[in-house]
């Protein structure tokens, strides 16, 4: 192991890892290129198209721009974590409801953008919705489709599906 | 993908004192990283070891100072924290209205007020939201700390006055008077802002005129700036007159040192820059009318 490799024990989508990693590991690499989670994706690698988000101890996070040992003790949320058992998340019901999506590779940068908004703020109106989403760009431009998921979301959320 | 660094967690404002002195410019000061990461992944800078900000005691606190006259943030505080805060939503409500408007909610989450000042990107809108309330800096040095104007301490784009053994470990924000009003508003067409206003309008004693009027905008130039001409022809214009729409708004963009680039030509900068002093006065002075 490299001196310059840094300990790093996070949880993943609910599992307790041990890992080391190199100082300028990033979190997105780490994920897709360690763990096997590809569903986050590198896009823009700048912060701005959101095709990477993932949560960190719930906060939504570019994971192209967060060096990897920020999660040492902290909780991971990704795409791959958010159904149980067979069974998917309310968020990602919406989406399919809808078809809140088109080519898909924003996806689950937006699920997991709209549910870190929810579980932050489960009534936000339409127009903080918007705001909130202007981090996560979808290149088909399906948006129209994409917001109709987020009020299905909010009205199965409200009546008690669980999130 | 990042080249090879170290990174050191200093415990103490001196401890990253030191190693600032120790690295010299093989060394960078890293908080959130949002804009220090993506300037690497460029290959710029060759840093070789990142001075992580985060892990010095009090740096991430946010509170009203001993003497109730002001808010200290410190530096490691998150554009998302000073944008939900209870003590910021109250007291500094136009701080409140910028740092909910900084990027996007990801950047909000990680990136830190002291990171965003020390970076010194021209596009960005802590800045002008801070000068019109007169914030100051706090710098810990080798020597001891020392404090400035929030505007001597902004030297040009990505130049601070951080001296190179220096940190930035706190902002203080003056509270306006309880009776002032205050809007940010800005605009753009990508991620960061082509223009960004601040305005704090303080009402007089019958809430009727402007008696002091404070107005900075920033992303237009090198730096963000108040206008100091303007605000002295804001004094004693009346509330509902600017609610309606001040005409001398529209010249405010004249006076900017504005800089063509990717945001637009200096011309279309200073227009707009009219625009929107325009609009942010009319929002300040309706919200100074409402507290009536």
């Amino acid at each position: 192991m490299s001196a310059r490799r840094i300990a790093l024990d996070t949880t993943v989508n609910g599992r307790a890892l041990s890992l080391s990693v190199e100082p300028e590991a990033l979190l997105l690499d780490v994920l897709r290129e360690r763990l096997g989670l590809t569903g986050s994706k590198r896009s823009c690698d700048v912060q701005v198209c959101g095709a990477c988000t993932v949560l960190l101890d719930g906060l939504p996070v570019s994971a192209c721009s967060v060096l990897a040992y920020e999660a040492r003790g902290r909780r991971v949320l990704t795409i791959e974590g958010l159904a149980s058992d067979e069974r998917l998340h309310p968020v990602q019901e919406a989406f399919l409801a809808t078809a809140g999506f088109q080519c898909g590779f924003c996806t689950p940068g937006m699920i997991m953008a709209v549910k870190a908004l929810l579980d932050d703020s489960p009534s936000a109106t339409p127009e903080e919705v918007r705001e909130h989403l202007r981090g996560n760009i979808c290149r088909c431009t399906g948006y129209a489709s994409i917001l109709a998921a987020v009020a299905v979301a909010q009205r199965a959320l409200a009546d008690g599906a669980a999130g | 993908m990042l080249p090879p660094f170290e990174i050191h967690q200093p415990a103490t404002a001196a401890e990253a004192v030191a190693l600032r002195a120790q690295f010299g410019e093989a060394g960078a000061l890293y908080a959130g990283g949002s804009e220090l990461l993506l300037a690497m992944k460029e290959g710029l800078g060759g840093f070789e070891h990142l001075i992580d900000v985060k892990t010095i005691a009090g740096l991430a606190d946010l509170a009203l100072a001993p003497d109730g006259r002001a808010v200290t943030i410190g530096a490691a505080v998150t554009h998302r924290t000073l944008e939900r805060s209870a003590l910021i939503r109250q007291r500094l409500p136009l701080l409140a209205e910028m740092a909910r408007q900084v990027a996007n909610a990801r950047v909000r989450a990680v990136g830190t007020l002291g990171g965003n000042l020390c970076f010194a990107e021209p596009h960005s809108d802590p800045p002008t939201a801070l000068l019109v309330h007169g914030a100051r800096v706090v710098l810990a040095g080798a020597a001891g700390a020392r404090r400035l104007p929030l505007a001597d301490f902004l030297v040009g784009p990505y130049e601070s006055a951080l001296g190179p053994d220096e940190i930035l470990t706190h902002v203080d924000v003056p509270l306006p008077p309880p009776c002032a009003a205050g809007a940010y508003v800005k605009f753009g067409m990508h991620e960061r802002p082509t223009v960004g206003v601040a305005v704090l309008l303080v009402p007089d004693e019958r809430r009727a005129a402007v008696a002091e009027a404070r107005v900075a905008v920033g992303c237009v130039g090198p730096v963000a700036a108040r206008l100091p001409a303007l605000e002295s022809a804001l004094a004693g214009a009346r509330l509902g007159d600017l609610e309606a729409g001040w005409p001398q708004a529209a010249r405010a963009g004249e006076a900017l040192d504005a800089v063509s680039d990717l945001h637009g030509s200096a011309d279309y900068k200073r227009a707009m820059a009219g625009v929107f002093v325009g609009r942010a006065l009319a929002l300040a002075a309706r919200r100074a009318l409402e507290l009536t």
